[in-house]
């Protein structure tokens, strides 16, 4: 018996959320594995990891502050891979962001908060842009493949932080590898009172808007994702490819770097080696989980938020690994991925007969 | 000054190691028109693996066979995403490198540090032949020496070697040749993934004989930059990981002088990562890339 996968001439609506379905039901069994080998209880401990984040208001506003770095690294890599420009390096493009800002914060005692707090978030993105240009140029100046530049600046990134937490920026007080609070004037406002959600929140649907609008309606968007679905023909054409992957690229480091900001902040308040949990990698899962739509991304963050905090609820109350949260994720990215493109086929069975044949 | 540079050069290979079998590793799976960006987590798996298997049963040769099964079961998987159902490669390869390391940091939170433990071994020694450059691990002998002959006999002169190149230049050329597309490409990625694999057990079964999170830290994106460096040739892709392993084990050396005291470590750690950057730069440019590269291949 032999299978072979064959192209369907239609498909059914009903075959992709059946498909997607399906695969969000083998990514709990996987975690239930999982949690049943750490010793906890599946059941209770699934229900902690989905359910029980909605179930309180404490729940449902952390979820949103997790969902927040995931909404602004979601966009910076959707908008990338419209363009056909593979961004893997939003996670070095968020650490640069928080390096910016932490500087910013670090020396903007004496403003006023509205100006102190825009500054915070344009240095971030300005970090996050510059950490993006390298990568930028050497594809677009010199056609060097921009997936190995933006991953191998990643770990770039980190060091730097970790040697500026060790040297110049070691916490005056603790003596400790983070940095000192940020100025009182460049931290964010609290939009939801009584709760950590900032303003940062409110700022990343306003990229994920603006991203949704820009391209989808504008006619720069029009040639971003002309130049990322055909960029021979786009070139034919007389679009400028090689500056429209640029200002695409330095725009996604920016969202990025923005993010980091926003962590900054809006609540972490000091750099610290551990400010990005794996925000921009995740940032991948989430835009591509969201079929690169932004509207979409913003959706996959806040499912990712409610994931995170869910697993972390889950893992104090039943001693099971918090780490199960990623691998959650990440299962989910490679389930539904195969069941996205599995719902394009049939099975065809069929029994070979000639033995002779080797 | 003898004395440091042969320390240069011997810790050189130490680090050239597991980045040459990652770089022969991807280079087999290029070649057959495939992207693997799983080649972080397959080192991450089977550094992991490697190193619980051997805590467990007290064999590091045990080690190392599961974790060479692990690199094959993850390729597998990536093979079948990535071939079978033709699922974009840098979402396939990114996404198994997460699902890697975050596997193998939940079984080691479940099995070693839940009780803020580590999981540690006595690692293989260096086999000694006379100075400090002749002393290295056998895996370091066994890659130069082997692996890196194997691995241009196996791409050049086989008969694999030839069907392997032939669906990386053209699928339907080598489909109506008679050759399986699909086939070859699995066997070209798991062969990739056994490479791998040795050069992240080497890390833990070798190197250092514990784990601790991130202990791959970059190296698998080193190993992709090299094969693009190298051009898709061994010679190159060799003097890539000779110059990265020397701005490597320079700065460890630099670190020891009492000038370079005052400039942060973590600085001179991240010169590696800037001069595989300057090096893509210098001879990374109209490089002949396989002509399937990414191309997924369906016979409609």
């Amino acid at each position: 018996m032999k299978a072979r996968f064959v192209l369907r001439a239609s498909t059914p609506w009903w075959r992709g959320p059946l498909l997607v379905g399906a695969a969000a039901l083998l990514t709990i069994l996987i975690s239930a594995i999982m949690i049943r080998w750490a010793g906890g209880a599946p059941i209770p401990a699934v229900r902690y990891m989905f359910i029980s984040p909605l179930q309180s208001r404490f729940g449902f506003t952390e979820s949103l502050l997790s969902a927040t770095p995931l909404v602004f690294t979601g966009a910076a890599v959707a908008i990338a891979f419209r363009a056909g420009y593979w961004n893997i390096g939003a996670e070095g493009q968020l650490l640069a962001g928080t390096i910016g800002a932490t500087w910013v914060g670090l020396h903007a005692e004496s403003l006023p908060r509205i100006v102190g707090v825009p500054l915070i978030l344009l240095a971030g993105m300005l970090f996050g842009a510059l950490w993006a240009l390298t990568p930028a140029l050497l594809r677009t100046r010199l056609g060097i493949d921009e997936v190995v530049t933006t991953l191998l600046l990643n770990p770039v990134a980190l060091l730097i932080i970790t040697g500026l937490l060790n040297g110049p920026w070691r916490n005056s007080e603790s003596g400790f590898p983070d940095s000192d609070v940020i100025a009182d004037s460049t931290k964010l406002w609290i939009v939801w009172p009584n709760t950590r959600v900032h303003f940062g929140l409110a700022l990343g649907v306003v990229v994920i808007g603006l991203c949704w609008w820009f391209v989808g309606k504008m006619s720069g968007g029009l040639k971003l994702r002309a130049v990322g679905l055909a960029p021979n023909a786009a070139r034919i054409a007389g679009l400028p490819v090689e500056r429209t992957l640029l200002i695409t690229a330095l725009a996604s480091g920016g969202i990025a770097g923005l993010g980091g900001a926003s962590e900054i902040a809006g609540v972490a308040h000091q750099l610290t080696t551990g400010i990005s949990n794996n925000f921009g990698y995740t940032g991948v899962i989430v835009a591509t989980l969201a079929a690169l739509s932004f509207v979409g991304a913003l959706l996959v963050a806040l499912m990712f938020g409610v994931i995170t905090v869910g697993s972390f609820s889950a893992s104090r109350a039943l001693e099971i690994p918090s780490q199960i949260g990623q691998l959650v994720q990440a299962v989910l990215l490679i389930t539904v991925v195969c069941a996205l493109v599995i719902q394009k086929y049939r099975v065809v069975w069929t029994i070979k007969r000639s033995e002779g044949r080797k | 000054m003898i004395d440091v540079t042969e320390e240069i050069i011997s810790s050189s290979l130490r680090i050239a190691t597991p980045l040459a079998l990652a770089a022969l590793g991807e280079l087999v799976t290029e070649k057959s028109g495939v992207l693997n960006l799983g080649v972080e987590g397959i080192m991450y798996g089977s550094a992991f693996v490697g190193i619980a298997t051997a805590a467990q049963t007290g064999s590091l040769t045990a080690g190392l066979v599961a974790a060479l099964v692990s690199g094959a079961l993850a390729g597998l998987i990536f093979a079948f995403a990535t071939v079978t159902l033709g699922v974009n490669q840098h979402v396939a390869g990114l996404g198994l490198t997460l699902l890697m390391i975050s596997l193998c940091n939940t079984a080691n939170r479940i099995i070693f540090t839940a009780d803020g433990g580590q999981v540690r071994v006595d690692p293989w020694q260096p086999l000694n032949f006379g100075g400090p450059i002749f002393s290295q691990y056998w895996l370091t002998y066994a890659t130069f020496l082997i692996a890196v002959p194997f691995v241009w006999w196996l791409l050049w002169k086989s008969g694999l070697g030839l069907k392997i190149r032939a669906v990386g230049e053209n699928p339907e050329a080598a489909d109506v040749a008679g050759i399986g597309v699909a086939k070859t490409r699995y066997t070209a990625i798991i062969i990739g993934s056994l490479f791998m694999a040795l050069g992240g057990a080497f890390i833990t079964l070798a190197f250092v004989g514990t784990f601790t999170v991130n202990i791959i830290n970059g190296r698998g994106w080193v190993a992709l930059a090299l094969v693009i460096f190298g051009r898709w040739t061994i010679g190159r892709l060799l003097i890539g990981a000779a110059l990265f392993s020397l701005v490597n084990a320079g700065q460890l050396q630099l670190r020891l002088l009492p000038s370079f005291a005052d400039v942060p470590f973590e600085i001179l750690l991240a010169l590696p990562f800037l001069a595989v950057i300057v090096g893509l730069a210098i001879s990374g440019r109209n490089v002949p890339y396989p002509g399937a590269y990414l191309k997924p291949y369906k016979r409609l």
